[in-house]
């Protein structure tokens, strides 16, 4: 049973005029304990996916299973979903709640858990992600951008998923701290066995991070293939060589 | 159990980096909010003023040096200054500060009951039309546009002539037709928020509606309100002497200020401090309240607070 099974997924936005087909008959199987890469350009589907996976986008067809049980289009998902499957969004800056503390975020999303013993698990939670408890009592605006995606994946370990999915997790992050977000993600899917589905644009950020690619455009899934081939620049369709070559040459133009 | 500090590292504890408690966290943030309003003095000044008011409805009784409805019919129209009236007397004889006095209970009980009434239910409608959408928003939002289609005063009058005159009424006509603007903003907010990832996070967490409505989306509502109220209020006084003066609010041998501006109007030519002193009582809470509401909106502004 694979963690993730998306079949012949397709995603429609707006109608008539608008249409717009963002997601086309996207194949998907990630297995479990395998950290699962989603590449391609901006507006090419991939955030897509990871939406409507967990029902931020409510309208789709094909299927979508996920440890075994099948999901249903619309916002709802099961506590068990909710628990297994966490998410980390792009934007640090966004995606933690202006007002609230980090002791805050988490106690909240431990209580929604039903989780018991709410302070020795912050405490363990933010030295997990290499926050001391110094941080615990802190306003987002209090912190820096590495920082706020620490509590942002804080926030997803918090029930203990065995699912983590990865919206662009660096993007938004300077260089050097890009490295030490990778590094603490590389860490913790070792330490807890998590299953990864990370969505880039960034071909050095997937390589570094995964043991399998899926090439997006335009929506549709156009290759699919082993960090060994990418590594060896062995790709077999067209748009797949085109951005190891962009990303070849934006890595030696910037020496 | 720790300690409390002691007053010389109250300051410390309040600006310190690393908050080490819940406590201690919300302590520092409320302490950072009052630095900054005590930055701006005209705040400070509006504070006082109401300061003042709360004080004069408290003490009224002791402060005053005549019962606000004793008439002495051998003094009226005494001017200001005369003797045993520092703010001189009406037609009826009686003393204006003791009636001023004994007004500002009213004022404020207006405020009160109007801010625990509109706001509230603005902050329910918008929130609920902005985060449910579709439909249900479709239908408030008319709803909210019709009694916004009403000038205030005039809708205001016809719910009180329905519910009959006097001051709980008046209150209440003004918070029914007060409701909309801020159903309205919250509605505006709650638009903004509902797309943001933290708020995607927690419906992520398995939230529902009812829960990220009332503790993620009403807190960032509340500051927009509260700005708006303040800023409002001056309007509420002046409606409420306005229902007054018409004779719809409070019932005449009430001090209300609204309704003392109307007794003193007919003598404005010859005795000008029967309606003006009242008409300088509801200037300066009304300016007071105006001031605060701009200080508030420095601090609490969500959209520049962050830094």
């Amino acid at each position: 049973m694979s963690a993730i099974d998306i079949r012949k997924l397709n995603v429609v936005f707006g109608d008539y005029e608008d249409r717009n087909h963002a997601v086309r008959d996207v194949t998907i199987a990630v297995e479990r304990g395998e950290s699962y890469g989603l590449v391609g350009e901006s507006g090419s589907g991939k955030s897509t996916v990871l939406r409507a996976l967990v029902g931020l986008v409510p309208e789709w067809s094909g299927e979508i299973a996920v440890l075994g049980e099948q999901q249903k289009p619309g916002p709802r998902r099961s506590h068990d979903f909710h628990r297994a499957v966490q998410m980390v969004f792009q934007d640090p800056y966004a995606s933690l709640h202006p007002r609230h503390t980090v002791d805050q975020v988490l106690t909240e999303t431990l209580r929604l858990h039903g989780l018991k013993g709410v302070d020795a698990r912050i405490e363990t939670l933010l030295d997990q992600v290499g926050l001391g408890g110094g941080y615990r009592f802190r306003y987002p605006h209090q912190l820096s951008g590495g920082q706020r995606q620490r509590v942002a994946i804080a926030r997803a370990l918090a029930p203990e998923p065995q699912i983590l999915l990865l919206d662009e997790p660096t993007s938004a992050l300077d260089v050097s701290v890009q490295a030490e977000i990778l590094n603490l993600l590389g860490d913790l899917r070792r330490e807890l066995g998590l299953t990864y589905l990370m969505v880039s644009h960034d071909l050095g950020v997937i390589g570094h991070m995964c043991s399998r690619i899926a090439v997006m455009q335009n929506g549709a899934l156009v290759e699919e293939l082993g960090v060994e081939r990418m590594r060896r620049l062995e790709a077999s369709h067209d748009y797949t060589r085109h951005l190891l070559d962009s990303a070849l040459r934006s890595v030696r133009g910037g020496r | 159990m720790t300690s409390l500090p002691t007053p010389t590292t109250w300051r410390a504890w309040l600006t310190a980096d690393a908050p080490a408690s819940r406590r201690q966290a919300r302590a520092a943030s409320l302490y950072q909010g009052w630095q900054r309003l005590r930055a701006n003095r005209l705040t400070m000044l509006g504070l006082a003023v109401l300061a003042l008011l709360v004080l004069a409805a408290i003490f009224a009784p002791l402060l005053a040096p005549y019962s606000p409805y004793a008439q002495s019919l051998g003094d009226r129209l005494l001017p200001p200054g005369s003797e045993g009236h520092l703010l001189g007397t009406d037609s009826l004889g009686r003393d204006i500060l003791s009636r001023l006095l004994f007004g500002a209970r009213i004022s404020l009980y207006i405020v009160l009951l109007v801010v625990l009434v509109a706001p509230v239910l603005g902050l329910l409608v918008g929130t609920i039309a902005g985060y449910a959408g579709g439909i249900v928003d479709t239908v408030l939002m008319r709803v909210t546009d019709i009694f916004l289609a009403f000038p205030r005063l005039i809708l205001a009058l016809a719910f009180v002539s329905a519910l009959g005159a006097g001051i709980e009424n008046a209150v209440l006509a003004i918070s029914l037709t007060a409701w909309p603007p801020y159903a309205r903003i919250a509605r505006a907010e709650t638009l903004t928020f509902r797309g943001a990832d933290f708020i995607h996070a927690v419906r992520l967490q398995g939230a529902g509606p009812v829960r990220i409505v009332t503790r993620h989306i009403w807190p960032l509502c509340v500051p927009s309100l509260v700005i708006r109220v303040t800023l409002d209020m001056a309007g509420i006084i002046l409606t409420a002497a306005g229902l007054g003066f018409l004779g719809l609010g409070a019932r005449p041998p009430s001090p209300e200020w609204g309704a003392m501006i109307s007794g003193g109007s007919d003598y404005l030519l010859d005795s000008w401090w029967v309606a003006t002193i009242p008409g300088l009582a509801i200037f300066a809470v009304s300016l007071a309240f105006n001031l605060i509401g701009d200080g508030l909106r420095d601090v609490l502004d969500p959209k520049d607070s962050g830094q």
